[in-house]
């Protein structure tokens, strides 16, 4: 294998990895916020109890996920150097501002508002807790904003222009406003959102079948669900604007997307098959007829570029192909479960209401449904970014910059090897978090009141009581 | 010099000082990290209670240092970064270990926290080992010959029990009576070593380097810079001082140790800066060659003036917030009677 595709898989491999917490966090955050709220607005009552309960465990995971987003955020913000030098030499004019806002707006503002949020309860006031958790929840919200501004960029350049080789910027709002950057951004926020609520819903249902839920856990389940319930048809309509987005700047990833081989007028839409490249068709193709063109199109006859209009620029296909449909396959599975899961909880409170009990109207099957669908969320970011990404070679930056062009130039070997390092430690780390998520969900530990007994405690702190 | 020429150069030298606070910040929580199999088990969950609200924040600075040169310099970044590739990738593992080991510790089942606490060492050396290395290949311009390589094994050495001196003196300010003896006697141990590497570098950088060397030992510049050298002097010996009278250290005069660790690091970097001067990549490329388009820097320095003070306060903030002794880390919400 060469250094170029060693390249790639390595740059994938870190950046999967690293979405995986993230996708978590952003949305997670904004939780324990609500959680938090809702703790404060019942101090007194015995409910508060229950919200803390959901604060607690809920930030012990949050703790976790967000250290390792961090320490894979470091590695990548030392791939595009290691690996990609030269990108950053031609389009590090662009590049680097946008990642620099990232850091200097939202990397800063999470990370040190994080220690106050996490351990600093005891040593600053109510409000002054309750607004670093919201720093921390605007940080993460805001490194979003900054790094899918940069992806889309690389999708659909705007407000640039070349000399000598480089970029340089015209238009800085156009270069962060970029076409498709809208689109992308509702689009991973609202991923998000799904992936943390359904993480929540999952667990706390496991927590529930294995009898070992605390007081919180009813909160958390509650909160899940009904958050999916309402992000799950803004996804698929966000989903929808999307693609007609693509298809205006992007058409050669639609056709992969769709296995649309040859121009075609009324195009049919593909539900499943198998992509042959080689042949240049999709075999053992299941069809509707005309409705790609109807969807993409709003016509039932309307034309639809194929992948032969884009020789020698197009993406693999079945890749993107697959990616797409794992994706909208989740999409509506998703749809299913939170919507039916949210109409047994609203049919129950009616229930519960008459008959004056507190338990969950869930059947077992149901937990057992939302347990199985706790890691959901990732499966449907990864592989919407495996579209995303996959879908925009043999480009970088679109249609301007070739990868294969960009590329370090390491011996392989090396490449190899580092690439190794990362896979084990990475694959050690993903067992060790879901492990760990599965034994902290088993043993939600009460939050015990903080004990000022440790050895070397009982010194005054600064920072108001 | 032209506002087109500046521009660069205070890049360079919040680069700088994104560096420096990055070594001096991780670097003493990277220490504590190195220690740690060196103590007690009840005192590992307080030496880790110590960095836990700053760790995160303390490796952001390196995140921005890597940023500014990637913002500021994208030439050299891409040429630095390709040529420092494994030792890079070393320390990224060994960070990541380091950070996930910090939460895993404590939420992983008991019987797997000997295992945590041993990655969280290892990742921590790593990082700090690998960290030596890539500053002595930079400072030898990427020359591999076995002078260069030798040079940067020293680093690679040497940096580490600075870090552990550094991890050592916060320990000193952070706790108190066991522990704070026992980092007394570590930092008793690793300050020697540190102050004759240091030393050792200090007169091997002009040697490796003809340029640095013209700049060092010339006439009227060499008085200029005799008080870097005697104010590192003063602070190792203060440290030494305060170091061998743990009455002093019972008296509260033990952040003596950790300030004279980092008015050491401030001064060699100084030195360093003053070595390096105009280059970005020895030898090579020049801060003004390096440098990005005028309107992207222009662009990301209305975000670097408003937004780095800001950055200041709240990290100034954070850690009044945390001031004093370690104590206890706990995520609960409820003292609220
Ligand atoms: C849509 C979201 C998203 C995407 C696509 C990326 N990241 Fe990220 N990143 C985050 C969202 C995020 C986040 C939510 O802000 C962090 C903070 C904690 C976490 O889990 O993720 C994060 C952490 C994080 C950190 C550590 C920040 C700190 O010290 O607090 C760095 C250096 C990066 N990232 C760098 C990158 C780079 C170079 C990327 C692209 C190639 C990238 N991230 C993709
Ligand atoms: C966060 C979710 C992301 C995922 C899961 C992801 C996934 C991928 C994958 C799978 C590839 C390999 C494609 C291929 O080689 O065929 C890739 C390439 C790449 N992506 Fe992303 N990406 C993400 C975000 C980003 C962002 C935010 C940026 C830049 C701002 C980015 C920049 C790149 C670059 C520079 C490459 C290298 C080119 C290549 O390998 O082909 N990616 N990404
Ligand atoms: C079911 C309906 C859905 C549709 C029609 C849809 C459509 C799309 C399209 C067309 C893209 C590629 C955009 C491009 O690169 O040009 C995309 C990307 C993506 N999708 Fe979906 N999607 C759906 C559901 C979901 C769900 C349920 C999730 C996650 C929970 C998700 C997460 C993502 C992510 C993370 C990306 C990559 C980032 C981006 O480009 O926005 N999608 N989606």
């Amino acid at each position: 294998m060469d250094a170029l595709i060693l390249s790639r898989l390595q740059f994938a491999a870190n950046i999967s990895f690293h979405i995986l917490f993230p996708t978590i966090n952003i949305a997670l955050c904004w939780f324990l916020v609500y959680f938090r709220v809702r703790h404060t607005a019942a101090r007194g009552t015995p409910k508060a109890q229950e919200w803390e309960e959901a604060y607690f465990l809920w930030t012990k995971v949050f703790a976790l996920s967000f250290a390792i987003g961090v320490v894979s955020g470091i590695t990548m913000s030392f791939q595009f150097g290691t690996n990609w030098p030269g990108y950053m030499e031609k389009a590090g004019n662009i590049a680097g501002p946008l990642l620099g806002y990232e850091v200097l707006t939202a990397f800063f503002l999470e990370a040190t508002f994080l220690g106050i949020m996490l351990f600093g309860r005891n040593r600053v006031s109510d409000r002054v807790h309750l607004v670093a958790t919201l720093m921390v929840a605007a940080g993460t919200t805001l490194s979003a904003f900054w790094i899918l501004s940069l992806n889309s960029w690389m999708q659909t350049p705007a407000g640039y222009e070349i000399v000598d080789g480089r970029f340089h910027a015209t238009s800085w709002l156009a270069v962060i406003f970029n076409p498709s950057f809208p689109y992308r951004l509702v689009h991973k926020l609202l991923a998000s959102t799904l992936t943390a609520s359904f993480l929540i819903a999952g667990l706390s249902a496991w927590q529930l079948l294995r009898d070992t839920a605390n007081r919180g856990t009813r909160r958390a389940l509650t909160a899940g669900i009904v958050a999916a319930a309402i992000a799950i048809p803004l996804q698929i309509l966000a989903g929808d604007q999307h693609g007609l987005n693509t298809l205006e700047y992007q058409p050669a990833k639609i056709a992969a997307i769709e296995g649309i081989w040859h121009t075609e007028k009324g195009a049919p839409l593909t539900l499943f098959g198998w992509p042959n490249e080689k042949e240049g068709r999709t075999d053992f193709a299941i069809q509707v007829p005309r409705l790609a063109s109807l969807i993409l199109a709003h016509d039932m006859d309307a034309e639809l570029k194929g992948l032969d209009a884009f020789p020698n620029a197009h993406p693999p296909v079945a890749p993107v192909f697959w990616s797409f449909r794992v994706m909208v396959g989740m999409g509506v599975l998703m749809l299913l479960v939170a919507w039916s899961s949210a109409w047994t909880l609203w049919r129950g409170r009616r229930l519960r209401a008459k008959a004056g009990t507190t338990a969950l109207p869930f059947s077992r099957w149901q937990l057992r449904l939302l347990t199985a669908m706790t890691f959901s969320g990732w499966v449907a970011t990864l592989a919407g970014w495996w579209v995303t990404e996959i879908g925009r070679q043999p480009f970088l930056v679109y249609g301007l910059l070739r990868t294969a062009d960009l590329v370090a130039v390491h011996p392989p070997a090396m490449v190899l090897s580092t690439l190794v390092a990362y896979l084990v430690v990475y694959a050690g780390l993903l067992l060790a978090y879901v492990g760990v998520l599965m034994y902290m969900a088993q043993h939600p530990a009460k939050p015990s009141a903080p004990s000022p007994q440790s050895p070397t405690a009982a010194m005054p702190v600064g920072g108001p009581a | 010099m032209t506002w087109n020429e500046f521009l660069p150069l205070i890049f360079m030298g919040v680069m700088g000082l994104a560096l420096l606070a990055y070594v001096i910040l991780d670097g003493y929580d990277l220490g504590v990290g190195i220690l740690l199999p060196f103590a007690s088990e009840e005192q590992k969950d307080v030496m880790v209670s110590s960095i836990g609200p700053f760790w995160d924040a303390n490796e952001t600075w390196l995140v921005l240092g890597i940023g500014v040169l990637l913002i500021a310099f994208p030439l050299a970044h891409g040429i630095v970064l390709s040529a420092l590739y494994l030792p890079v990738a070393v320390m990224l593992v060994g960070l990541i270990l380091r950070g996930v080991s910090f939460d895993f510790r404590v939420k992983a089942r008991a019987a797997r926290k000997t295992l945590w606490n041993r990655l969280f060492s290892l990742g921590s050396l790593m990082a700090a080992t690998a960290q030596g290395w890539m500053l002595g290949s930079y400072l030898t311009g990427f020359d591999y010959g076995a002078w260069s390589l030798l040079f940067s094994l020293g680093i690679a050495l040497t940096l580490p029990t600075a870090y552990c001196m550094l991890g050592a003196g916060w320990l000193i300010m952070k706790t108190s009576d066991d522990l704070q003896l026992r980092a007394v006697i570590w930092a008793r141990r690793v300050l020697w070593p540190m102050g004759v590497a240091l030393v050792g570098i200090s007169l091997a950088t002009p040697m490796i380097n003809r340029d640095v060397f013209d700049k060092w030992f010339a006439m009227p510049q060499i008085i200029g810079l005799l008080p870097i050298p005697v104010a590192c002097a003063a602070a190792f010996f203060a440290i030494f001082h305060v170091l061998h009278r743990p009455n002093v250290v019972k008296a509260g005069y033990g952040w003596v140790v950790f300030a004279g660790t980092v008015l050491i690091f401030v001064l060699a970097f100084l030195g360093l800066a003053y070595s390096i001067y105009p280059y970005i990549v020895i030898d090579r490329l020049t801060v003004w060659q390096a440098a990005a388009a005028h309107e992207s820097l222009v662009f990301i320095f209305v975000g670097v003036a408003i937004t780095l003070p800001a950055i200041i306060v709240y990290t100034v903030f954070m850690y009044r917030v945390f001031w004093g002794k370690a104590s206890t880390l706990s995520y609960s919400l409820a003292d609220e009677a």
